[in-house]
C-alpha cells in the first residue's frame, strides 16, 4: 500500500462556511441541474489535485 | 443501397498448383488482399521472400471503410514504392473543430511542426489504396497474387500450416511454413481455427454515409456534439478525394436498423445537416462498434494481422492504419527468420509488440466510443459537464474525445529494446518510432531521414572523427560526414552526442541508442533486435 495522499483533515479555517458554499450553490436548482453543477464541481476540483492518485483514493472513500 | 459497386475489377487465373497430386509448397501464404495483406505482400517481396497472396473476390468494391491515413503509414507505403499517387489523390488535413450545438469548443492541429515527409493524415478512399498497393504488386514477380481463391480449411502444425482452396476450377491444397490471415474483422481463417474474438459491443447505431456534392467547407474534421441539426447526438463531417464528403451520424441505441437505413429516412437526415438537398449518395450504412482482440495473434505458423486480430470502433482512424503497421512490424522479422538470420522465436515479438499496440488503440478507441455514447444516465451527465466547461477552461478542452487520431505504438516494454545505458537528455527512447527531419546530403541534395533509411537495420551516426565498420545487416548514416544537419532538426528530434547514435529498426522504431557507438555495441544490439 503506497503512502496515502489525499488529505482528509480539516483543511479550512471555516469548515461551515465551506460547506454551506455548496449547499447553497443547489438551492433552487432542479434535480437535473443539481446534477449538473455537482459533476462540473468534481471535473473542475479533480483537475485542480491533478494527480490520479488523489483521485483514486477520493473516489475508494466516497464509494464506501 | 448496401450491394457494393465495383471500383476495380480483376481476373481469375488458373495457378500452376492447381491440378498437381502433391500440394505445392511456399514460405508465405496470405489470406486477404486488402491493405494489409497487399502491404505485407509487397514487403516481403521487396526483401526478396517470395509470397502467394490469396483473396476470395475479384474487385475491389466502394463502401463505407477507411478513409483516414496516418503519417507512420504513409511512410510505410512510401518505402513499398506506392505513396505516391496515394498523396497526389488524397486530401490533406491536420486541422479539426469540435462543436457542441452551433458554438465551436476547441479546434486541432495534429502537425503543427515542419522537417516531415509526410502530412499528418490524408483522406483517401480505402478502394484507391487497394487499387495503387495491387498496382505496386504487379510490379513485383515474387508475389503470386491469386484471385477468387477462398481459403475453406486450414490445418495447424507445429512447423507448418496445410491449407485447402476453392477456386472457379474446382479445390487444391497449398502448404505454408507461414500463414498470414489478414481476412478483415470477421476473419472466416480466425474462425476456422475456432479462436475466440473477446471484447466489447458498444450498443449505440451509428450511421455512415458517403456523399458527393460540391462544397466549399475547408478541409478540416468537423465534429459536433449535440448538434442543431441532428437532436442530442453527435456528427461528424470529413472529406475526401472526388467531391465526396464522409458523415458519420448517431442514431442511439433505439434506433430501427431497417427504417433508418431506408432512403425516405437518410436523405432528410443528411439535408438538415448540409441544409440543402444538393447531393448524391454515394453509399450507406449502419452499424454497431465493436472492440475486440484475440488474446494470441501467432498460433504455431498461422499469424493473424489487421482486423482479423483487432478490432476497433472508427474514431481515431486506427483500423487500417494499426493493420499496415502489424503488417510493417511482421515483415522484416518474418523475412529474417526465412532467411536464417533469426530464429523463430523473433515471431512471438510480433505477438507482444502488437499486443502492445492493439491494447493501446482499442483503450483509446474504447474511452472515445464511451464519451460519444454513455452508458447511463450518470455518466452522460459527466460528459456533459466536461462539454460545457470546455468553453472556458483548457482542462476541460482535454477531456472532450471525438476520438484520439491514430499514433504509433512505442513498444515501451519490448523485448528486442536495448535499454538505455545511461540517462538521456532528449531524443528518442527504445521502442518508440523516430521522428522524420529533413538532411542534405554531400552533393547537396535534400532529402529526409525516411527516405535514406533502407530496408535493414540503420546506424544513425555522429562520426565524431572515427569510422564504424557496422556489423552486416546495418547500413550507417553519418551524420556531420555523408550527410548534413542544415535545418538542426535532427540535433533537435534526435540529441545525438558526438560519437554516438541510434540503431533503427527496419520498420523505424529504435533499437538501441548509444552515448559511445562501438562496433561491439551495436552487434549485441543488432543481435538483440532479431530476437537473441
Amino acid at each position: 500500500m503506497p503512502e496515502p495522499k489525499l488529505i482528509t483533515e480539516n483543511r479550512f479555517p471555516d469548515p461551515d462556511a465551506a460547506f454551506r458554499l455548496i449547499v447553497e450553490a443547489h438551492r433552487g436548482l432542479s434535480e437535473e441541474e443539481s446534477k449538473a453543477l455537482n459533476a462540473k464541481l468534481v471535473l473542475l476540483l479533480a483537475n485542480h489535485a491533478g494527480d490520479l492518485a488523489v483521485l483514486k483514493e477520493a473516489l475508494e472513500i466516497a464509494k464506501r | 443501397m448496401t450491394s457494393r459497386k465495383t471500383i476495380f475489377q480483376y481476373g481469375y487465373r488458373r495457378s500452376a498448383d492447381q491440378g498437381k497430386t502433391r500440394p505445392a509448397h511456399h514460405p508465405v501464404v496470405i489470406i486477404g488482399a486488402g491493405p494489409v495483406g497487399l502491404a505485407l505482400a509487397v514487403d516481403l517481396a521487396q526483401r526478396s521472400i517470395p509470397v502467394v497472396l490469396l483473396d476470395d473476390a475479384d474487385r475491389i468494391g466502394e463502401g463505407s471503410r477507411a478513409i483516414c491515413f496516418a503519417k507512420k503509414t504513409l511512410e510505410v507505403f512510401d518505402r513499398l514504392g506506392c505513396a505516391g499517387p496515394m498523396l497526389e489523390k488524397g486530401v490533406r488535413w491536420s486541422v479539426g473543430r469540435v462543436f457542441q450545438g452551433e458554438r465551436e469548443l476547441y479546434q486541432f492541429d495534429l502537425l503543427p511542426e515542419g522537417g516531415h515527409k509526410m502530412p499528418a493524415f490524408i483522406n483517401l478512399q480505402q478502394y484507391y489504396v487497394e487499387g495503387h498497393l495491387v498496382e505496386r504488386v504487379a510490379d513485383l514477380p515474387l508475389i503470386d497474387l491469386r484471385w477468387r481463391n477462398r481459403v475453406s480449411a486450414i490445418t495447424r502444425h507445429a512447423d507448418h500450416a496445410a491449407l485447402a482452396i476453392e477456386t472457379p476450377d474446382g479445390p487444391y491444397h497449398l502448404t505454408t511454413d507461414w500463414l498470414v490471415a489478414c481476412d478483415g474483422a470477421r476473419s472466416p481463417a480466425r474462425t476456422m481455427l475456432g479462436l475466440d474474438f473477446a471484447g466489447e459491443v458498444f450498443e449505440d447505431q451509428f450511421l455512415i454515409a458517403d456523399v458527393k456534392m460540391t462544397a466549399d467547407f475547408p478541409v478540416e474534421r468537423r465534429f459536433w456534439f449535440e448538434p442543431p441539426f441532428h437532436t442530442g447526438q453527435s456528427a461528424l463531417l470529413h472529406k475526401q478525394p472526388d467531391d465526396i464528403w464522409r458523415i458519420d451520424l448517431q442514431l442511439g441505441r433505439d434506433a430501427d436498423t431497417e427504417a433508418e437505413k431506408k432512403l425516405e429516412a437518410v436523405i432528410p437526415r443528411i439535408t438538415r445537416m448540409l441544409g440543402h438537398q444538393d447531393f448524391r449518395l454515394e453509399w450507406v450504412s449502419i452499424y454497431k462498434f465493436q472492440c475486440r482482440r484475440l488474446e494470441r495473434f501467432v498460433h504455431d505458423r498461422v499469424i493473424f494481422a489487421g482486423d482479423s486480430a483487432h478490432q476497433v470502433s472508427p474514431f481515431g482512424a486506427r483500423g487500417a492504419n494499426s493493420g499496415v503497421q502489424d503488417a510493417e512490424n511482421l515483415a522484416w522479422k518474418l523475412a529474417a527468420v526465412i532467411k536464417g538470420q533469426a530464429r523463430a522465436s523473433l515471431i512471438e515479438t510480433y505477438n507482444s509488440e502488437r499486443s502492445e499496440a492493439a491494447d493501446e488503440n482499442i483503450l483509446n478507441s474504447t474511452r472515445a466510443t464511451d464519451f460519444l455514447a454513455p452508458h447511463s444516465e450518470a455518466e452522460r451527465t459527466l460528459r456533459n459537464a466536461a462539454l460545457s466547461l470546455a468553453q472556458h477552461t483548457g482542462f476541460a478542452k482535454r477531456m472532450v474525445n471525438s476520438g484520439r487520431l491514430s499514433v504509433p505504438t512505442a513498444y515501451a516494454n519490448s523485448p528486442v529494446s536495448t535499454p538505455d545505458e545511461a540517462q538521456w537528455e532528449g531524443g528518442v527512447s527504445p521502442g518508440t518510432p523516430i521522428p522524420d527531419a529533413p538532411m542534405v546530403d554531400a552533393a547537396g541534395k535534400m532529402m529526409f531521414l525516411t527516405e535514406a533509411l533502407g530496408q535493414d537495420f540503420t546506424l544513425l551516426h555522429r562520426a565524431n572523427g572515427q569510422t564504424l565498420d557496422a556489423p552486416k545487416g546495418v547500413a550507417v548514416i553519418g551524420v556531420g560526414t555523408e550527410f548534413s544537419d542544415t535545418e538542426g532538426l535532427l540535433e533537435k528530434r534526435f540529441a545525438i552526442p558526438d560519437g554516438g547514435g541510434y540503431l533503427i529498426r527496419p520498420d523505424g522504431h529504435v533499437a538501441a541508442r548509444f552515448y559511445h557507438a562501438s562496433q561491439g555495441k551495436v552487434a549485441a544490439a543488432l543481435r538483440r533486435a532479431r530476437g537473441g
